[in-house]
């Protein structure tokens, strides 16, 4: 291996000192341990590192690397799961996939230039979650479906496909209005429970495996306590829906929240 | 490395149950988290091509491309980002 240089997974609050301690043996990037930096002004406030080599994260090397799924796949998750070790103990705000400095003195440089609004960052994310919810039109496509003869045996050809397609273009936009009403329904009952909503970009391609287009991919930041009545409240929102899916991921570190909103969050708390 | 795909290969793993779709993981790691200039400079603007060169797996970096009809409630509420 070549020179190492410091991979920032995450700013977390380290109230009693004893995160390093929890995080011993967890593999980071790379298969190397992860250990924290702090500055000398405020102990409570780290960054979580892992020494990852030099020649696989440099400018062009990382560009070209982030362009192959399976190293991007082995580092997300190598990520992720430091993140989730985190997670399970603290308050974390998880950093972009790869950032990198040169060493672990870079790191403590930039945590003390931005330390107060780690910080303050930190307390209004305490005793939050993530919850992902995507919701998907599960019609099949106008060309998909099959070709069922018309039902009126007198017509044409020509007229008989025509009729056909205009019945498969009614379906979907059937499926299309149910499952507006459904993220409508679902909406108002996240909004019932959440604090701030991020929406990603909806998933398609490859990698969007499973039955339906997806049609929604919200974010929904939620208050620890009641975790489990927005997933209860969701799901029964989405009940009766034919044609529709909804599916809640979670719960996740507060990811799409980690920078603040720059707009009024969703619903403020009471002052 | 461990092999890509797999299950995490640790037992420190908290939820060793749950295999997390790799686009779900992507939605938030490329896209949320906080955003640092490192000393490894890849500017927003790479992401996104490097977004846009997995078009087939992960597809559109428009921000607008939200959903298919105009909007489910009205989003420009001020109350979203």
């Amino acid at each position: 291996m070549t020179e190492a240089i410091s991979y920032a997974y995450a700013v977390a609050r380290d109230a009693d000192g004893s995160l390093e301690e929890e995080l011993s043996g967890l593999p980071g990037v790379a298969d190397a341990p992860v250990h924290l930096v702090r500055t000398g002004h405020r102990g409570d406030v780290v960054v979580a590192v892992s020494p990852v080599p030099e020649q696989d994260f440099q400018e062009d090397a990382l560009r070209a690397h982030l362009e192959d799924l399976d190293w991007l796949e082995s580092v997300a998750r190598a990520h992720h799961r430091v993140i989730e070790a985190l997670a399970a103990r603290t308050t974390v705000l998880p950093l972009r996939l790869a950032t990198v400095y040169l060493d672990d003195e870079r790191v403590r440089q930039m945590l003390d230039v931005r330390l107060e609004a780690f910080a303050d960052r930190l307390s209004e994310l305490a005793a939050h979650v993530e919850w992902g919810v995507k919701i998907y039109v599960e019609a099949p496509a106008a060309d998909e479906s099959p070709a069922e003869p018309s039902a009126e045996p007198d017509l044409s050809p020509g007229r008989a496909y025509l009729s056909h397609r205009r019945a498969q273009r009614h379906a979907r936009e059937d499926a299309y209005r149910e499952a507006e009403q459904a993220a409508r329904h679902v909406e108002d009952a996240a909004r019932g429970v959440a604090v701030d909503r991020v929406q990603h970009r909806t998933q398609q391609g490859e990698l969007a495996r499973g039955p339906g287009e997806n049609v929604v991919n919200d974010a929904y930041l939620v208050p620890l306590e009641h975790a489990e009545r927005f997933r209860t409240d969701v799901l029964r929102a989405a009940e009766g829906f034919p044609g529709v899916r909804v599916e809640v991921t979670g719960p996740w570190a507060p990811y799409s929240f980690a920078t603040p909103a720059e707009a009024e969050p969703l619903k403020r708390a009471a002052p | 490395m461990r092999a890509a795909g797999g299950p995490p290969a640790t037992a420190e793993e908290p939820l060793p149950d749950r295999q997390i779709a790799l686009i779900d993981l992507l939605d938030r790691l490329l896209s949320g988290g906080v955003v640092l200039t490192g000393d490894i400079v890849l500017s927003i603007a790479d992401i996104d091509l490097v977004r846009v060169s997995l078009n087939a797996l992960i597809v559109s970096i428009s921000e607008q491309n939200l959903s298919p009809w105009p909007a489910v409630t009205p989003l420009g509420d001020g109350h979203d980002r």
